[in-house]
């Protein structure tokens, strides 16, 4: 269900969709020039992955690295290997304009799961949630229900969601009374 | 008696008897049936009371225009008013009562209003009750609000759920009747995502109603067929009991579903509000057909006669033995027809056109009907039920011509296309003579972001009253709307449905019937039921000088009640331009607004209820803090501890108890929610010099510096202490409210004026929780927790900084105090705040260590004189008010608020000063915004003011009150006394002192 670089889930909720929170992840803002070859060579020296094309993500082993806006990465990774990692973007990036900085624990990361999953979110975010709009591996930021979130589908049926520490909780609750049974508008196809 | 009919009604099912209570009384009805419906079928014609004459009242309508039919329904947590008995599907235990009679439906005592109509006119409480003030208050508006109103509001929380869902489509068509299913084929075969929603639970509209034939074959038929051809369309989505509710700019959509309404045991959410941004949006809402002014025509009885023919055709219900038809069109001609076909009498046909003629008005003379042409009723005798009618000339003043027993009246004053959806978003109209209209007007549609129209008007509600033109015109928008958006015509599509045209004679205008009626007539007639708004109230207005449509509406209330005027608004409107002798384009309509129909409280908040009703933000110590007596206060969406109480404490003794704590031994503060903003980049320093007021860019790495931020007119809205963490980075500490703000704030510097600067922001504020260790033993503390760190006032100074491990956890570590104590802020990730927190309280236990709040927090900066962003600030403060001139730098050539500082009034000595205030009583506390005066009373009476109150406290520290104050010229006037009157006469006096309290030379904080 969870991609490989994915801790735990510390709670979850089954209603029409499964939905779990995960354990801490990695995640480093990496700003710069997303067409310079040594922004790229980092990348790939972070997180072993090619730059992503515009609003995609792509997500390996090692963890994933998502398309923020024009000079804006989000990495993924151990939670543990984070700064090592900053340190180590700054190292090769240096003399060049950019800025890593670690969030890890500034944001939290959910899971849902089933075939509901893009209705669910649709109950909260007016983001385009057909499948047309919003492929596998893409990569979307917006709001749900009054806060601010970037989520992707890594198969048909599953859904990953970012969002800020402190309205994790919030999260948390929305998602679950949004999943609820017996709740799933039946509009959107999966 | 209105009564079930023993053989018709398409939309019940006689095997499926349902039972229900109205007012106490158990009755039946059949599965399909409406609330209406079935009370009608049961004989239960009054339904309730007028709102302003407690008129009897019943059904008039059969759908979403009805004005008169409302009802409470359920009961307990579960009851809601004003629902409308014609658009409510019947279940099994449904449970109504009437509204607005006291005490009975049948004896009401307000009724004695309708006694008193003279004394009720237009404006009656503009007029009456605008002066003596007080009278109003006090006597008139208790006894108006007890005796007028519809429905009680529910005593209980809501018990059901509701949600919102967002969906984007191409084509959203509104309305499932023959039109709307004909534009969804169209588009639909183009492959464009089309979403057709229907307000009823059934498809199809009038059209079997009207005894349409479409393709050849009868209308029920067709529509079976155009459902099952849409339903292979995997494009296409089809969803009835749902409602178009409003329409917003760039094709933004509401609608309404009503999932469980009629099904109240099953799961799910009771109402979804769909958020629909759609390409274009296709009204095809249908007509209402309008009622005939003339006197007694709102006596229980008096129907619309598309409804009356719907409750027979549709529901299987008779509204009376003898019904007398009254129009001037041929559509009632149908009803006349349905009626005599059922077996039911026809008494006559009351025609007010003179020489009309078509195919409908000989069917009815072939089945023997009496035509009256040229003829109008005068008046309709009965009081809670119709007895009769009087004929009279239409073209005369109303001299009785004869009277026809009867105990129904079906009325059609001629159809209004529903151009709701087309108006809501700036759509306009034009009248259309020839069939006396006001449709759509394709010129001058809603325009969407690319400038082009984003409704489309289609079929009736496109003002095609006729089948045939209809198909033609839904057809062409189904098909334009796909391919506006790029669609293809895929060839798929076919052509229009077609029906064979039918030949009508002209509609006849009637705006009052009849036509020379005089006031004892006019005041009789009703326009709008449900306000009780008459033809002498909208000719009063005018009279009076009334002349817009808007103004007379408020005047008036035509059109203000719960039915917003769907009934009424073009009669009014008619009648106002007779009275004014204007033609009816030239008075227009009034606006239309969303939603077409009420929708639940419920639906529009959707999931945002308890504890979703608004995002919590939580610091790492949150649930700490929570499980250890916090008393909370909101500050910018996080949750801070006031004070954390101990076990039979006051919220004032533990304050008192923090602060004295903290000043002796040590405190801890979670100041997680502080924000925290990374500025990294060639041009940071540059940039953080035109950010700040003061000079950022001397700041030396390791150290820290107290900062402000001004906006262009120079005014203080955030400050913080700014670290510089290398050459080309710094984090700057912002208000924990304005985070977000400054952030967005940085932001849209970069990227609209200085682009081409190298700078990148990132707000961090959530990475971290910072926890502030304060007090005399604040260095033994985190010496105790174990750490690699020296900090010695040598190793670590003053406003300086340094990193490394506490308690094993990675930290960052300032010296820098808002109590003016030795203190420290201690930057961990947000992940080891907690463990931070706890290893912080275990080692501190030796030296006193205690949590505090933010009271403690406020009480102690205010001792020391620091300002607080919001309190000491409102907008209009400049640093140097605030005696901050000295973080305003005169070197640098420019910065954001450095122009705006040189306004002449900016520098003016005279403006309001922060100055400290000692109260004569040390004990007297002044409240927070009280007001000094000085120099006598203003012309309007009020003592002239001279500056507020900005921060009050009690000092346990000093044991004396303390407060800050702007006060005008505060500069000048230390020594002088204050006066400060407040509440109740009383009257506090102050000395203006130095605005520092407690330790002057700030020595505590250097030990």
């Amino acid at each position: 269900m969870s991609e490989p670089w994915m801790p735990k889930p510390l709670q979850s909720f089954q209603g029409a969709v499964m939905v779990a929170r995960h354990a801490p992840v990695g995640m480093i803002t990496l700003r710069g020039d997303l067409d310079a070859a040594e922004m790229a060579a980092a990348v790939k020296g972070a997180v072993g992955l090619a730059m992503p094309a515009q609003r995609r993500i792509r997500s390996g082993k090692r963890g994933a690295v998502a398309w923020m806006s024009p000079d804006e990465l989000l990495l993924f990774m151990d939670h543990d290997r984070a700064p090592v990692a900053v340190d180590r973007l700054d190292k090769a990036l240096a003399g060049g304009h950019h800025l890593a900085v670690d969030v890890s624990d500034a944001r939290a990361l959910f899971t849902l799961a089933g075939h509901g999953v893009r209705e669910v979110i649709a109950k909260g975010s007016p983001a385009d949630m057909a499948p047309d709009a919003l492929p596998v591996g893409e990569f979307r930021r917006s709001r749900i229900g009054q806060v601010a979130a970037a989520w992707w589908l890594s198969d048909a049926q599953t859904l990953h969601l970012v969002c800020f520490r402190s309205v994790g909780d919030y999260m948390f609750d929305w998602l679950c009374v949004a999943a609820a049974r017996d709740g799933l508008p039946g509009f959107l196809a999966v | 008696m209105s009564t079930r009919h023993p053989a018709l009604g398409r939309l019940i099912d006689r095997s499926a008897p349902l039972e229900f209570t109205f007012n106490g009384a158990r009755l039946r009805g059949f599965a399909g049936d409406t609330l209406a419906s079935a009370l009608l079928a049961n004989g239960q014609m009054l339904l309730g009371r007028s709102y302003k004459y407690h008129r009897p009242r019943g059904p008039v309508a059969a759908g979403p225009e009805e004005p008169n039919a409302l009802v409470g329904l359920g009961t307990g947590a579960g009851f809601e008013p004003n629902q409308r008995a014609t658009t409510t599907e019947l279940f099994a235990g449904l449970t109504a009562s009437s509204q607005n009679h006291w005490p009975s439906l049948e004896f009401d005592i307000g009724a004695v209003n309708q006694a008193l109509t003279a004394f009720f006119p237009a404006g009656f409480y503009y007029k009456t009750f605008m002066f003596p003030r007080a009278a109003w208050e006090k006597l008139f508006e208790p006894v108006i609000r007890r005796a007028a109103g519809l429905g009680r509001p529910p005593r209980q929380s809501d018990p059901d759920d509701y949600e919102h869902f967002h969906i984007h489509v191409d084509v959203l068509v509104v309305g499932g009747g023959v039109s709307g299913l004909t534009a969804a084929l169209a588009a639909g075969s183009t492959g464009a995502r089309v979403l057709l929603i229907e307000q009823t639970a059934h498809w199809g509209g009038r059209a079997p109603v009207d005894d349409a034939e479409i393709d050849g074959q009868p209308a029920e038929g067709w529509i079976s067929a155009a459902l099952k051809e849409l339903a292979q369309m995997e494009n296409v989505t089809l969803r009835t009991r749902m409602m178009g509710a409003g329409v917003y700019d760039h094709g933004y959509a509401l609608a309404y579903e009503r999932l469980t309404d009629h099904a109240p045991d099953m799961p799910g959410p009771r109402h979804r509000l769909w958020r629909i941004r759609a390409g274009r949006i296709i009204n095809a809402a249908g007509a209402i057909e309008r009622p005939l002014p003339f006197a007694g025509n709102d006596i229980p009885g008096v129907m619309l006669a598309g409804a009356v023919r719907d409750y027979l055709l549709n529901w299987g219900v008779s509204i009376g033995d003898r019904t007398v038809i009254v129009t001037n069109n041929d559509d009632a001609y149908r009803t006349a027809i349905a009626l005599h076909d059922a077996g039911l009498i026809v008494p006559a046909i009351i025609d007010a056109r003179t020489d009309a003629d078509s195919p409908l008005i000989a069917a009815a003379r072939e089945r023997g009907i009496r035509v009256e042409r040229g003829r109008a009723i005068a008046r309709v005798d009965g009081g809670k039920r119709v007895r009769g009618v009087t004929l009279c000339l239409h073209a005369g003043e109303g001299a009785p011509l004869g009277h026809i027993p009867c105990d129904a009246v079906a009325m059609s004053g001629g159809w209004s296309p529903v151009v709701h959806l087309w108006s809501h978003c700036g759509g306009k109209l034009r009248w259309d003579a020839e069939q006396a209209l006001f449709r759509p007007d394709p010129a001058r549609p809603p325009l969407g972001a690319d400038g082009s129209g984003f409704v489309i008007s289609a079929g009736t509600a496109n003002g095609h009253l006729d089948t045939a033109s209809a198909l033609d015109d839904a057809f062409d928008a189904g098909r334009r709307a796909a391919l506006e958006l790029g669609h293809k015509d895929k060839g798929k599509g076919g052509k229009a449905p077609t029906a064979a045209p039918e030949e009508h004679a002209p509609v006849q205008p009637v705006w009052m019937m009849p036509q020379g009626a005089g006031a004892h007539l006019q005041e009789k007639a009703f326009l709008d039921y449900q306000n009780d708004v008459k033809v002498s109230d909208v000719r009063l207005a005018a009279q009076e000088g009334y002349e817009s449509v808007e103004h007379t509406k408020r005047y008036t209330t035509l059109g203000m009640a719960s039915d917003q005027g769907k009934l009424s608004n073009i009669n009014g409107l008619a009648v106002l331009a007779d009275s004014l002798g204007r033609e009816i384009p030239q008075v227009g309509t009034t606006t239309f607004r969303p939603p077409w129909q009420p929708i639940s409280f419920g639906a529009i908040a959707g999931m945002n209820r308890g504890p979703l009703f608004q995002p919590l933000r939580k610091t790492p110590i949150h649930d700490w803090l929570a499980e250890n007596g916090a008393h909370w206060e909101p500050v910018g969406g996080w949750r801070r501890p006031y004070c954390l109480r101990r076990a039979g404490e006051s919220v004032e003794q533990a304050v008192t108890r923090e602060i004295l704590n903290t000043r002796r031994n040590v405190g801890l503060l979670d100041a997680s929610t502080l924000g925290k903003i990374i500025v990294k980049g060639r041009d940071a320093a540059r940039f953080m010099d035109m950010l700040y007021t003061n000079m950022m860019s001397t700041l030396k790495v390791g150290r820290c510096r107290y900062g402000l931020m001004c906006n262009e007119n120079g005014f203080l809205f955030d400050d913080g202490v700014v670290v510089r963490l290398s050459d080309d980075t710094f984090l700057c500490h912002t208000t924990s409210g304005g985070a977000d703000h400054v952030h967005a704030w940085m932001e849209e510097w970069l990227q609209t004026e200085w682009w081409d600067w190298q700078v990148f922001v990132a707000n961090v504020t959530e990475q971290f929780g910072q926890i502030a260790v304060v007090g005399p033993n604040a260095r033994k503390l985190l010496a105790d927790m174990g750490t690699d760190l020296d900090l010695s006032a040598e190793a670590l100074p003053f406003m300086g900084w340094a990193e490394g491990n506490i308690a094993g956890i990675p930290a960052r570590i300032y010296r820098i105090s808002f109590s003016g104590e030795l203190s420290f802020e201690v930057a961990m990730p947000a992940s080891r705040a907690l463990e931070f927190w706890r290893a912080a309280l275990e080692a501190g236990k030796s030296h006193g260590v205690q949590p505090y709040g933010t009271e403690a927090l406020h009480v102690m900066r205010a001792e020391k004189g620091f300002i607080m962003v919001g309190d000491e600030t409102d907008g209009t403060v400049i640093p140097q008010d605030l005696n901050l001139g000295w973080a305003v730098s005169r070197k640098k050539p420019d910065f954001l608020g450095k122009r705006g500082m040189e306004r002449p009034h900016m520098q003016s000595d005279d403006r309001k000063q922060l100055v400290g205030l000692l109260t004569e009583n040390p004990d007297d506390v002044l409240p927070t915004g009280a007001h000094a005066v000085e120099g006598g009373r203003r012309e309007n009476g009020m003592e002239n003011m001279i500056g507020h109150v900005t921060s009050s406290y009690f000092s346990p520290t000093l044991g004396h009150s303390i407060a800050m104050a702007l006060i005008r010229g505060g500069n000048r006037r230390m020594g002088d006394t204050l006066t400060f009157p407040l509440e109740g006469g009383r009257v506090i006096r102050a000395r203006v002192v130095e605005p520092v309290f407690y330790d002057k030379e700030g020595e505590r904080q250097n030990v």
